[in-house]
């Protein structure tokens, strides 16, 4: 695989940048980083801003929890309340979950992977990073002007008519209208990259599964985001001008708000949960020894996923008075959902059948989004069906089905990536075992959550509640301690990384012993990622025909094969 | 009948809920089998071939019956699903004709339930064993009509109107939500059902009828003559399908039977109640009953009226 013979330019790319060293020390300086063209430094700019971004809305979760602690007043009056669930939402999914991992993960991986230099566009793909800080400066400001209480939804009429500051509304949709452009140059600059950029020898058929989502979800990124950007400017307008196209009042439609915000919105579900699976799919892969089982089946069922998210979106809306016709075809095609999702689930469980099983940390939240997104696709099924609906459609159920897919898919696999690849993204290595406790603390702290949450929301309990009736009490206290599990559990994955960040031991090239691409350069990676361009002559799993010196084993507590 | 609540749902007490648990049992226990087959699978695999010193693993083989088996045979679980969530869906969406209509108006942040008699209440009373079917409105923004124990909700949407129905099946109390976001007291929507006997539920709409707070009886009886009389009956001495209100308080009246009565209070409650045993000579025998329409209060307050037009 790493046969190479073709020499690349070596030197100095005119920039003052070294591209043969390390390229956290390629270059210094402030500049070297803002102004960076590096994939792999905006891939850490991007980690740290999404991280960020991860905590902030964690701290609202935790607050929207302790709220609900008790019946009644607990910490905050009902405002703050609906702000703080508000503000939970839209940073977990304009500023975390959709471009978490294409933007840290894909944009640092997805190029080494390709055995290229860098991205397609560079200086697109550092735009993006700072649009993207540009639309997280607006959420910023809108919070400055007294928050929105909207809901992370919008729905129109009260987003036009709420008492809240206009200007908070206001800001806070042009912030997530700005972030659309940056997720649109984002995946528009993937699907050149996989396009033109993939080493010799890396056919379609060899590219890693984590490319493959990566290809999916751009795709989607391009096509639907545009949507989200009318409708956002349409609530503007709207807003601002009284157009009369969603208020009622006006002559408008409000449920026209519904299908416009979904027709983006439920795509950007898939924009969020198939990176994520892309990432299980290379764990899975590198800690079993052993190609991904179906590989084919895996990577179709990425792009089959991308067009079904597309056909899909009314389902959101079984109760808002569409016609019957409308709700039968929309629940028709929810269930064509499962089909590509149980592929994924039944291909990697085949993949374990086998193989070679370590229980490294990443490995842990493999397995743990294995656990968790099955629950939340099989919860879906309740969901899909029309009758059983009515009665889920908008109460805890349904804010646990999505906190299944979302945080046990997405959020796992973002854990497991960053756990995964953070030897070869900064060279150090962490503390095996204190990582694994914190795998087990989320794992554990997640299901006391949102398992308590799917009992409430059958039993009846809508959700985004400031206060409730006294049979939900006691599981709205469960639920509560379940978040606290879950914040000690990330306090701890926070603190093992950061204690690798300035005391780690020195990674090896490819601690896990992976016989992928990207181990296969210096941890961290030289500036152009590969001294010489590399020339695939197998596909990423293929560890029978991998070396052993490709297979270097690094990780201490790992050895033992 | 009420059955008791279980683990997972709120006790039944509407039509729908014996199907509706009967679907979301079947979904449920499908899952559980599904999700113990594939992560028992899995975690039989992960202890089977944890990693040993010197074992590699097995390079993955290809298993095309496997692989379709497994894309093939979940289309017809799921094709099993639909049908049954589309049939109980159908059965939801498309009220009875005979069902006691009952206006709700939503805002923020409350209920108003309407009754065809013209009375109101803050939480919704129902008959019991009677299919209901509530027409529904919203003054502001967009809020949802949610009964667990019915196993119903809808969204109640501005500038349109939103049905949705169910027969109670057993007396007794149960919640209502708003399940819509609504604003800051959005979960300060939650208000009562009370099903109740069809004599409690009759009982209920006399007592709660009455004349708008500020209005007079008869003025009350006036609205009310607007609101149903009207296009019948005039005031003016025309004549249109019945004889007109003018001057007949008190009069005697010759029937079409040639039976002579005197317009009092008895005659006309027995006029509103049962049209068609007298009807005044010359005039088609057409006028509908408005029993259960017309409570005694509203009818005190006709003849009050009436009394008064000359």
């Amino acid at each position: 695989m790493t046969a190479s013979n073709i020499a690349t330019s070596g030197g100095h790319d005119g920039h003052g940048v070294d591209l043969n060293a390390n390229y956290l020390k390629a270059a210094s300086g402030w500049r070297s980083w803002v102004f960076t063209l590096d994939h792999k430094r905006i891939g850490m700019m991007y980690l740290a801003a999404v991280s960020l971004a991860f905590l902030a809305g964690g701290v609202f979760a935790l607050l929207v929890r302790l709220e609900l602690m008790s019946m009644g007043r607990t910490i905050m009056g009902p405002e703050m309340y609906n702000k703080m669930f508000t503000l939970h939402g839209l940073i977990m999914v304009f500023l975390f979950i959709i471009p978490a991992i294409p933007g840290s993960l894909a944009n640092f991986i997805l190029p080494m992977q390709l055995g290229a230099k860098d991205v397609a566009f560079p200086k697109l793909n550092l735009l993006s990073f700072w649009v993207y800080c540009v639309g997280a400066i607006f959420a910023l400001i809108s919070i400055v002007y007294g928050a929105v209480d909207t809901g992370w939804t919008f729905y129109t009429p009260y987003s036009l008519t709420n008492p809240q500051a206009q200007t908070a509304v206001i800001s806070l949709v042009l912030g997530a209208f700005i972030l659309g452009f940056s997720s649109i140059l984002t995946g528009l600059n993937f699907i050149v990259t996989i396009h033109t950029l993939r080493a010799p020898g890396l056919t379609w058929k060899r590219l890693p599964l984590f490319v493959w989502a990566t290809y999916a979800t751009s795709i989607i990124q391009v096509l639907a985001t545009p949507v989200l950007a009318i409708t956002l400017l349409l609530l503007v307008f709207e807003r601002i001008f009284g157009l009369g196209i969603f208020d009622p009042r006006l002559g408008g439609d409000p449920v026209l708000f519904q299908h416009f915000f979904w027709f983006y919105s439920h795509p950007a579900v898939y924009i969020m949960i198939v990176p994520g699976m892309g990432v299980i799919s290379e764990i899975i892969a590198t800690f079993s020894r052993r190609a991904i089982f179906g590989y084919f089946a895996v990577a179709m069922s990425s792009l089959a996923l991308a067009l079904l998210g597309f056909l899909v979106w009314a389902h959101h809306m079984f109760v808002a008075g569409m016609s019957e016709f409308a709700t039968m075809l929309f629940s028709a095609l929810t269930f064509l959902v499962a089909i590509p999702s149980g592929v994924k689930v039944f291909n990697w469980t085949a993949t374990l059948y086998k193989g070679s099983i370590s229980l490294a940390p990443p490995m842990l939240y493999a397995l743990a989004f294995l656990f968790l997104f099955t629950i939340g696709g099989l919860t879906g099924l309740f969901l899909g069906t029309l009758s059983v609906d009515i009665h889920l459609h908008d109460t805890y159920f349904v804010v646990a089905h999505f906190h299944y897919v979302m945080m046990g898919g997405t959020v796992m696999g973002f854990f497991g990536g960053v756990l995964y690849w953070w030897p070869k993204m900064l060279g150090k290595l962490y503390n095996v075992k204190w990582a694994s406790i914190s795998a087990g603390l989320i794992f554990v702290g997640f299901n006391v959550t949102f398992l308590s949450q799917f009992i409430m929301g059958s039993r009846g309990m809508p959700r985004r509640y400031y206060d409730y009736l006294p049979q939900f009490e006691l599981l709205h206290r469960v639920s509560t301690v379940g978040s606290w599990i879950i914040g000690l559990g990330v306090m701890i994955t926070v603190g093992v990384l950061i204690v690798s960040l300035f005391k780690g031991k020195a990674a090896p090239p490819n601690p896990w012993g992976s016989a992928a691409l990207e181990w296969q350069t210096e941890s961290p990676p030289i500036a152009q990622n590969f001294a010489e361009t590399p020339i695939i002559t197998r596909g990423p799993y293929d560890y029978h025909l991998a070396t052993k010196a490709e297979l270097y084993d690094g990780f201490p507590t790992q050895r033992g094969g | 009948m009420t059955q008791e609540p279980t683990f997972q749902l709120p006790p039944a007490m509407s039509t729908f809920a014996a199907r509706y648990d009967e679907t979301y049992y079947f979904i449920y226990w499908l899952s559980v089998l599904l999700f113990v087959g594939i992560i028992g699978a899995a975690a039989y695999f992960v202890w089977k071939y944890r990693r040993r010193p010197g074992v590699d693993a097995e390079p993955t083989g290809h298993n095309a019956i496997l692989e379709a088996s497994w894309t093939i045979a979940p289309i017809i679980i799921l094709a099993v699903m639909f049908h049954v969530g589309f049939r109980g869906y159908l059965d939801m969406a498309i009220a009875p004709g005979n069902a006691l209509e009952v206006r709700v108006r939503a805002w923020q942040w409350g209920w108003d339930f309407e009754y065809p008699n013209g009375a109101h209440s803050n939480d919704l009373k129902v008959p019991v064993n009677k299919p209901v079917k509530l027409i529904m409105s919203s003054n502001d923004v967009i809020h949802s009509l949610f009964v667990p124990a019915f196993r119903i909700k809808k969204d109640v949407v501005p500038g349109m109107y939103t049905t949705v129905w169910f027969e109670a099946t057993s007396t007794g109390e149960t919640d209502l939500f708003c399940a819509e976001y609504c604003g800051k007291d959005h979960s300060a929507m939650m208000r009562k059902v009370f099903i109740v006997t069809d004599d409690e539920f009759q009982k209920f709409l006399e007592e709660s009828s009455g004349p708008p707070s500020g209005m007079s009886t008869e003025d009350w009886g006036k609205k009310i003559y607007g609101e149903k009389c009207k296009s019948c009956h005039s005031l003016d001495g025309s004549k249109v399908i019945g004889p007109t209100f003018k001057h007949v308080w008190g009069e005697m009246v010759t029937m079409t039977n040639g039976e002579i009565v005197k317009v009092d209070e008895n005659y006309v409650r027995e006029s509103i109640l049962d049209p068609l045993a007298k009807v005044v000579a010359g005039y088609p025998p057409v006028m509908p009953t408005f029993k259960g329409t017309l409570g005694d209060k509203e009818i005190d307050a006709l003849i009050k009226f009436i009394q008064t037009v000359k």
